[in-house]
């Protein structure tokens, strides 16, 4: 068994002058303290990358910028998949002894550290470098293909979509760690600049400074427990144009991997935390994930289905789209939001039920899926 | 190609050709090049030209690019294209293309660069 036994999270925004490795270990210092742990108890680090300040053994940097000689350590990269990669890594790590307690960290200064241009630039290279790039592609752009193409198939709207990014808005509100504070409504996203159409900025996660950090054990270390049911990844492509159709992408395998490796149906599930880059990712992947009908995303999330006080509520810090992303923290934050509604810390955020939740992550252009199972237990 | 044939000149390589490959041991295509099949492993596969004729998959408008060259170009339409001859592909294509429109490929030049661009057939 493994339990995630301390979190840790930076507002998201502009943290001018500090570097990735001081987000991290901000980050990391408050999961450790949330654990009630020390840094000496700490025998395993996982890091994910930073493309600020890139580096080939970013997890040994960390380690002894931080003041740890861990018995494992290395950093791990599947994009936006790679906090919760991470966490599956080292749910095994645990429950197969190879050590006690490992710190999941991630930070990443890309709104100061770094011009946007080279925040966009630096995101597209995961497109194809001969096929793809030279013809000037963008992340957006990837997603925008997407959305264009799902929207044609199940007769989902830009107004659909907007909806998404009001609804993640509204909870961000209720954060004073979230990178934006201003209601939004859905003409807000309409008339919003285009970037990639049918997507709009306010359709898109904003580029963010900020860090995240989690401590997987063995055993719990406070009175409530969050356990890792169980967890799996499915890995369909990497190039949007080598996809398969939208009926086999990753995340459906994914889901049924881990309702397989759990014995969680979606039907227990009273919580949700999934990975929202652009408004499309997140009203695909409800419905990949089965949190919604297919093409009934939008309709539920207008609903108030998805709310805090919704019968599914999602995303209660607001999400990539108005908590912020910065990075592998980004979705981070998701767990980490996650680990506070199910110990009852989320405050005025706090929904009523978190007791079992389902967390999914997406690298690429819906290229990488991790699909995990949380359970409170006492 | 390692140990293969030289690959046909494309629009990868500046010339106005769309190229791909086929496999002879199991018949699959593919776009992007490689000295073996990757649905199959056998070597060597068929380096074939494309028409140039397809049908509309997708499509995104680039309104905000990332570097000074791309910009000059803005809006620039990004689709796929399914083609006639059965992969898919991304290009260029006119502002107007729709999902589901017949199409086909001329070249142009984007950020100095020779591009595959799709443009309707009025039939």
């Amino acid at each position: 068994m493994s339990f995630i036994t301390g979190v840790g999270l930076t507002a998201f925004g502009r943290h001018e002058g500090s570097s990735s490795l001081d987000l991290m270990s901000k980050a990391a210092e408050l999961a450790i303290t949330d654990a009630g742990l020390k840094r000496a108890d700490i025998d395993g680090i996982l890091c994910g990358y930073s493309t600020v300040a890139p580096h080939i053994m970013l997890a040994t940097v960390f380690a002894e910028h931080f003041g740890i000689r861990p018995a494992y350590a290395h950093a791990v990269q599947v994009g936006g998949a790679t906090g919760l990669a991470m966490t599956m890594l080292a749910h095994h790590l645990v429950e197969s002894n190879v050590v006690r307690h490992v710190l999941v960290v991630a930070g990443e200064n890309r709104l100061t550290g770094q011009s946007r241009d080279a925040s966009i630039l630096a995101l597209a290279q995961v497109g194809h470098p001969e096929y793809e790039v030279p013809l000037g592609p963008t992340i957006p752009a990837y997603y925008g293909l997407v959305a264009s193409r799902y929207m044609h198939e199940y007769g989902l709207t830009q107004e659909d979509l907007a909806e998404f990014a009001v609804a993640m808005r509204r909870h961000a509100l209720m954060h004073p760690g979230a990178q934006f504070h201003d209601a939004i409504t859905v003409a807000d996203v309409l008339n919003s600049k285009p970037v990639a159409l049918p997507l709009k900025l306010l359709d898109c996660c904003p580029v963010s400074d900020g860090g995240a950090a989690f401590i997987v054990s063995r055993e719990p270390t406070g009175e409530i427990g969050v356990r890792v049911r169980g967890c799996a990844q499915a890995h369909t492509h990497q190039h949007v144009t080598a996809a398969p159709a939208l009926s086999e992408l990753g995340a459906e395998i994914a889901v049924a991997r881990a309702k397989a490796a759990s014995g969680v149906a979606i039907s227990d599930v009273r919580y949700a935390a999934v990975y929202d880059s652009f408004t499309i990712t997140l009203a695909m992947l409800l419905e990949d994930l089965g949190l919604a009908g297919r093409g009934e995303a939008a309709a539920q999330v207008r609903s108030g289905h998805f709310d805090q006080d919704g019968a599914m509520p999602l995303n209660t810090h607001g999400g990539l789209l108005s908590y912020g992303h910065c990075g592998v923290g980004g979705a981070m934050a998701h767990l980490v939001e996650t680990h506070l509604q199910m110990t009852g810390r989320a405050g005025n955020r706090q929904v009523r039920d978190a007791s079992v939740a389902l967390l999914h992550g997406d690298g690429g252009v819906l290229s990488s899926h991790v699909s995990m199972f949380l359970e409170r237990t006492r | 190609m390692s140990g293969g044939k030289p690959a046909l000149a494309d629009w990868t390589a500046g010339a106005e050709a769309i190229a791909y490959q086929s496999c002879s041991a199991c018949g699959s295509l593919q776009y992007f090049r490689r000295s073996f099949c990757a649905s199959c492993g056998a070597p060597d596969p068929e380096q074939k030209y494309a028409s140039g004729n397809g049908i509309v998959y997708a499509t995104s408008l680039v309104c905000r690019a990332a570097t000074p060259e791309a910009r000059a170009h803005v809006p620039y339409n990004i689709v796929l294209v399914d083609t006639a001859e059965g992969f898919r592909m991304m290009a260029h294509g006119d502002i107007d293309l729709a999902i589901g429109d017949k199409v086909t490929a001329r070249f142009a030049q984007f950020a100095g660069r020779l591009v595959p661009c799709f443009t309707r057939i009025t039939s």
